[in-house]
């Protein structure tokens, strides 16, 4: 029961999600300044009439001094409750005292300032009897149900949940007729359910079993649980046969519903691997796919994209968001015009030679990795994630997605279809494909062939360097995160069908789900190694993919 | 010249056996000769040049398959390591009590990971008889069982290239976990003697440079038979119309998968010369960056001739063993460029450019 | 499968007459929805001479691949001989049962002698084993040298065949199916490319072997049609136009229909 009642901190915390909501908060409140200074007379005024209050008088002052509109109330309630609430002998202030070791550690009040250690002699305790402390008790809970912020009322009513009190359970009960939102309205259900558990009245009781039906709690899950418990010598602690029944089948429900909570985020982890799987395949899929370039070099241009994010946050230093949608721009513009380096400088005298290719820009992807090794160190370097892509969405119980995650899920997906729009609607898509189905008629048309192969390798590889941005705000950043893609986006171009975007797309995500559902019985680097063996046999059975291109052409 | 009636001409094997009592002069050089003497070679010499040799065994492997049949493996050196960990298991084995926990019947790590008992694929590697025939089981029966599928379904070219590629990587992976028990990312070292010899006596290392240059002189003088015996010709037309070769009556498949399976066993053999050589062997000989290493040493020397491969890693390697003493940061920009200034400007590596340059000029 | 190559058929001595040797019944060979192959019947005799013809895109390429085995149709029979379900066999094989292909493109081993050409297509053991010990025999060697004589390569026996001129090469490639021993030998565009002189020593070799092998043309050259042929077939959209002598078909209204359009 203390946790939600302790002096909220102030903002001593260094975890960045919380960052930004206690940041409005503060603000909040410092436009409510004006309003709280003349709170603080009546907070000031209260306090004083119940320091001074005698045992008889105190429960009519406690009373009004809960009636004061001040979040700082319920705690010196609480203070009061749990016999930590002093008054200081030397001066008259009320303080809060914690007992340690080396005596009473002191916090004011007023402002929860620290005002040091204290032996017992110099401060006077605020005593209660039995009577004062369950209307205290009383007071608390009702306070705690009324405060106008919905989350604290469902923290209050959780709380109250676990304490399963008497009293506490009236003070919900009562709330059950005037509570609005729908959260809290739910949370008071589910409290009330769990309570009738215990009540004698079998039909309540059945009733509120079934209500639990599809509540992913743990806490609930337990209580039904406890009702289908043997004891010692094998007998059901629950000696009501219907009863147990029902909570089997609600038990059953919950447990199906968990079991597909827990499929939903396996998929979703798989669908995050895969569009990383995706994203770092779909560069290759133009440049292997469309020209029939063995570009080993590919992850060296998403390691270029990683390091420009990182480039670019030193340059914007305090502003991860902005530098990263910053970053996004310069990747590309980056990798891309690297990617039209290396095809003319490279492999435009090495076309029709494909294995040739291979061992060429392999040298360069060595070449690639030297040289960043040289410029920023052999070391990793890490890049910060902004703070609306950190944390996660919980959306039940059981489920909660990690936000970087989904945002490059998403991004994945707009890369792709902004990918096939380029391919489909533009000028330079139509040439690229006309080159990719046949060279020499193209060349015939007047389409300049040479430029062509430039821009679409400098397009496949500028998305290379946008992958390397995503990349960034998952892994760190280092010479070798190029290498510990290029098999694995190679296998994905390979797995959907040389030619085929929409083959790369479909065999990303399946890949990366199924990596997911064997990493639970198999263990990560395992399900990896299966996958990969899976693929080479695949490409056995049929070597043009999941998706061949079909056709005379293809036949060659 | 009975049987087999493999074609072996004489003058080719008075050069061979030449050059190989030049190679065996090191190690006498190393056993007789005091060390004031120019001619002595030092004991890590001797052992820098027993590695380079093995890895021109590996060449000449690579070589076979890629230059004569137009396969490009990318994962040759999971031959190589497999070999090299069936010595590494013997020697291992040879351990015995002298290992830091003193147990008398597991290796130290799988003490360290408090297995029980030894599992079933270590027995037998206690004789050596068992373990050579597994330094050539091992990559064949792999190579054998990888090829059948592999050209069976007529996987070819690059696609080919990838897949071999995912193996090696595959395999790296497997061999990092520890429940291999193939002493995951430590591989296996401390080995203490071989046959009973001390592996730190100068005499022992001798010996195995003497037996490894043996084997690459017979190595070659086998693979020089192979390429120029009739199957030679087929596996070379194999590599230039393959098709043709099909529609003439050859299976090309058996005939890729046999050349294959016999490149991936003189890989086998060269990484089993190699571990005691160098005393270890760990999980990143599988890495699908060192078989890319034996590539470039076939294309610097020239593919398609097999004493250009033997040139090309014995070249590369004494670059590369200076490179990372002097300038290690160099290295990885030299291998890069060489990469790119072999395959754009000397396509037939260095024997081709100078086989060019004498028909030029003759 | 397996027996086939293990036992070399030796067909030195072809029986001349006319039974059909190939049977094509109602193959047809569909690419994703286009019917390269439509209900296709063809019948080729022993020692027959036959042209193919038919503008682009009537499935004369395919045809071959079906009778060779590089392609599969889906329905349809396939037979050579009376007993020989080609379908059931695979490229070497049905190469080795005696139906040898020259393709459109010459294709030779380049970096090889013509010698060493010969060699590899000769009539013996192709299996991986046997290849690897394999050693010329005298009688080898003289068959060697008789088919150079008849592709008039005699003296360019030990040149790489990279080196030879187109005609050269499509002649090789002519001898290397010699050398196989075929019963048919399918011939795609023997003549393209070729100079007049060659066009003419081609039309002498082809007439030459026909009789002793059934010998499948095909040709876009007419004038080299017409002299060469006895019996022409016409293809259309995937299957048989018409049947007939030179004359019959280039009389045929339906022919000058397809070749010239509506």
């Amino acid at each position: 029961m203390t946790t939600p009642n302790t002096p909220a901190p102030v903002l001593p915390t260094r975890l960045a999600p919380i960052r930004g909501v206690l940041f409005l908060v503060f603000t909040l409140f410092s436009l409510c300044m004006p309003i709280r200074t003349l709170a603080a007379n009546a907070f000031g005024d209260g306090l004083k009439s119940i320091q001074e209050s005698a045992l008889n008088d105190l429960g009519s002052r406690i009373e009004s001094f809960a009636a004061v509109n001040d979040p700082r109330v319920t705690p010196v309630l609480q203070a009061l409750l749990d016999g930590r609430l002093y008054s200081r002998k030397a001066d008259g202030q009320m303080v809060y005292g914690d007992s340690g070791s080396e005596g009473i550690t002191l916090r004011s009040v007023m402002d929860d300032t620290a005002l040091g250690v204290a032996s017992k002699f110099e401060l006077r305790k605020i005593s209660l009897n039995n009577a004062l402390r369950s209307t205290l008790r009383e007071t608390i809970g009702r306070l705690q149900l009324n405060i106008e912020d919905p989350e604290q009322r469902l923290k209050a009513v959780l709380a109250m949940r676990a304490s399963a009190d008497e009293h506490d359970l009236a003070l919900v009960r009562s709330r059950q007729q005037i509570e609005t939102d729908p959260r809290v309205r739910e949370a008071i259900r589910l409290t009330l359910a769990l309570a009738d558990l215990d009540s004698p009245a079998k039909p309540l009781r059945l009733n509120a079993i079934e209500s639990l039906q599809g509540q992913l709690d743990s806490g609930i899950r337990n209580r039904l649980t406890a009702l289908l418990e043997k004891d010692e010598e094998g007998r059901f602690v629950e000696p009501d046969a219907d009863i147990r029944h029902t909570a089997q089948i609600t038990l059953a429900k919950i447990e199906t519903r968990l079991a597909m909570n827990s499929a939903l985020e396996t998929v979703f982890f798989g669908l995050s691997l895969g569009a990383v799987l995706v994203l770092s395949a779909i560069g290759l899929a133009i440049t292997f796919g469309v020209m029939g370039v063995i570009n080993m070099a590919h992850g060296e241009l998403m390691m270029l994209g990683a390091y420009t994010t990182y480039v670019v946050q030193q340059l914007l230093p305090e502003q991860p968001g902005l530098s990263l949608f910053v970053a996004i721009p310069a990747a590309f513009l980056i990798s891309a015009l690297v990617g039209i380096a290396i095809e003319r400088g490279i492999i435009r005298f090495l076309y029709g030679r494909p294995l040739e290719t291979l061992l060429a820009t392999f040298g360069v992807s060595l070449f690639l990795q030297q040289l960043v090794r040289s410029i920023f160190s052999p070391l990793n370097r890490s890049v910060s994630t902004p703070d609306w892509m950190s944390g996660s969405w919980q959306i039940n119980e059981a489920l909660s997605l990690t936000l970087n995650r989904f945002y490059i899920l998403l991004f994945c997906l707009l890369v792709f279809i902004l990918l096939l729009q380029i391919l489909k609607r533009t000028r330079l898509g139509l040439e690229v494909r006309a080159v990719a189905q046949n060279r020499a008629m193209a060349r015939a048309m007047g389409i300049p062939t040479a430029r062509v192969d430039a821009m679409t390798f400098g397009l496949g590889s500028g998305i290379a360097g946008v992958a390397g941005v995503a990349l960034s705000q998952l892994t760190n950043v280092g010479p070798n995160l190029g290498q510990a893609y290029i098999v694995d986006s190679f296998m994905v171009v390979v797995f959907g069908g040389v030619g085929n975007l929409w083959g790369t797309l479909v065999a990303g995500f399946t890949l990366g789900v199924a990596n997911k559902f064997l990493e639970p019985y198999s263990g990560a680097v395992l399900a990896k190694i299966l996958v990969l063996v899976f693929i080479i046999l695949f490409i056995q059975k049929r070597p043009r993919g999941l998706f061949p291109q079909k056709g005379r052409a293809a036949e060659s | 010249m009975s049987f087999p009636a493999l074609p072996l001409d004489k003058p080719v094997l008075y050069r061979v056996m030449a050059l190989l009592a030049a190679l065996l002069l090191i190690p006498l050089g190393n056993l007789l000769l005091p060390e004031s003497s120019a001619l002595h070679f030092s004991t890590y010499t001797v052992s820098l040049l027993g590695k380079y040799l093995t890895f021109a065994l590996l060449a000449l492997a690579l070589d076979l398959v890629w230059g004569y049949c137009g396969i490009l493996s990318l994962g040759h050196g999971v031959f190589f390591a497999l070999g090299g960990y069936a010595m590494g298991m013997y020697l291992m084995r040879q351990i015995g009590e002298r290992g830091v926990y003193g147990n008398p019947l597991l290796p130290d790590f799988m003490v360290f990971l408090n297995w029980q008992t030894l599992p079933w694929y270590w027995l037998g590697f206690d004789h050596f008889a068992y373990a050579l025939l597994m330094i050539v089981l091992a990559p064949a029966v792999l190579a054998f069982v990888f090829g059948w599928l592999a050209f069976r379904s007529r996987v070819t070219g690059v696609y080919l290239s990838i897949i071999t590629q995912a193996l090696a990587y595959a395999l790296m992976l497997a061999f990092f976990r520890n429940e291999m028990g193939f002493g995951g990312n430590n591989g296996l070292t401390d080995f203490k003697d071989i046959l009973g010899y001390n592996l730190q006596q100068d005499a022992t290392r001798d010996v195995l440079f003497a037996v490894t240059a043996l084997s690459v002189a017979l190595a070659y003088l086998a693979a020089r038979a192979v390429v120029r015996s009739k199957l030679g010709r087929v596996v070379l037309a194999v590599r230039d119309a393959e098709s043709r070769v099909r529609f003439l009556g050859y299976r090309v498949e058996m005939f890729k998968l046999w050349i294959f399976v016999f490149s991936a066993i003189l890989a086998g053999i060269a990484g089993a010369l190699y571990v005691p050589q160098v005393g270890i062997i760990n999980p990143s000989e599988f890495s699908p960056l060192n078989s890319l290493e034996i590539v470039i040493w076939v294309a610097v020397g020239g593919r398609g001739t097999l004493y250009g491969a033997l040139l090309g890693a014995i070249l590369v390697n004494y670059g590369k063993t200076v490179f990372t003493a002097v300038l290690p940061e160099v290295w990885l920009f030299a291998l890069g460029t060489i990469f790119i200034v072999v395959t754009l400007f000397l396509p037939d590596g260095l024997v081709g450019f100078w086989q060019r340059h004498r028909r030029e000029h003759a | 499968m397996t027996t086939l190559l293990q036992k070399p058929l030796d067909s030195d001595e072809p029986v001349v007459g006319l039974h059909p040797i190939l049977y094509m019944e109602d193959v047809t060979v569909s690419f994703d929805g286009f019917r390269a192959l439509n209900n296709l019947n063809l019948y080729i005799d022993e020692g027959e001479l036959r042209c193919i013809i038919g503008p682009n895109g009537a499935g004369k390429t395919t045809l071959m691949d079906v009778i060779t085995g590089k392609t599969r149709p889906d329905r349809g029979t396939v037979f050579f001989g009376q007993t020989t379900d080609l379908l059931s066999l695979d490229e070497p094989a049905i190469a080795h049962a005696g139906i040898c292909r020259k393709f459109q493109k010459p294709s030779v081993f380049e970096q090889l002698s013509v010698f060493e050409n010969l060699e590899l297509a000769m009539h013996t053991d192709k299996r991986v084993w046997p290849t690897l010990f394999a050693r010329l025999k005298g009688t080898e060697r003289a068959a060697i040298d008789a088919v150079a004589e008849t592709i008039g390569l005699q003296n360019c026996r030990t040149l790489r065949a990279g080196t030879l001129s187109h005609g050269q090469k499509q002649w090789l490639e002519i001898g290397m199916l010699l050398m196989q021993k075929p019963r048919v030998l399918l011939v795609d565009e023997p003549v393209a490319g070729m100079t007049h002189q060659e066009t003419e020593r081609t039309a002498e070799l082809l007439q030459s072997l026909a009789g002793q092998h059934s010998v499948i043309v095909v040709e876009h050259d007419m004038a080299f049609v017409r002299s060469i042929a006895r019996k022409v077939t016409v293809l259309h959209e995937g299957s048989v136009l018409m049947e007939g002598t030179m004359d019959d078909v280039q009389n045929d209204p339906r022919v000058i229909q397809v070749y010239l359009g509506a």
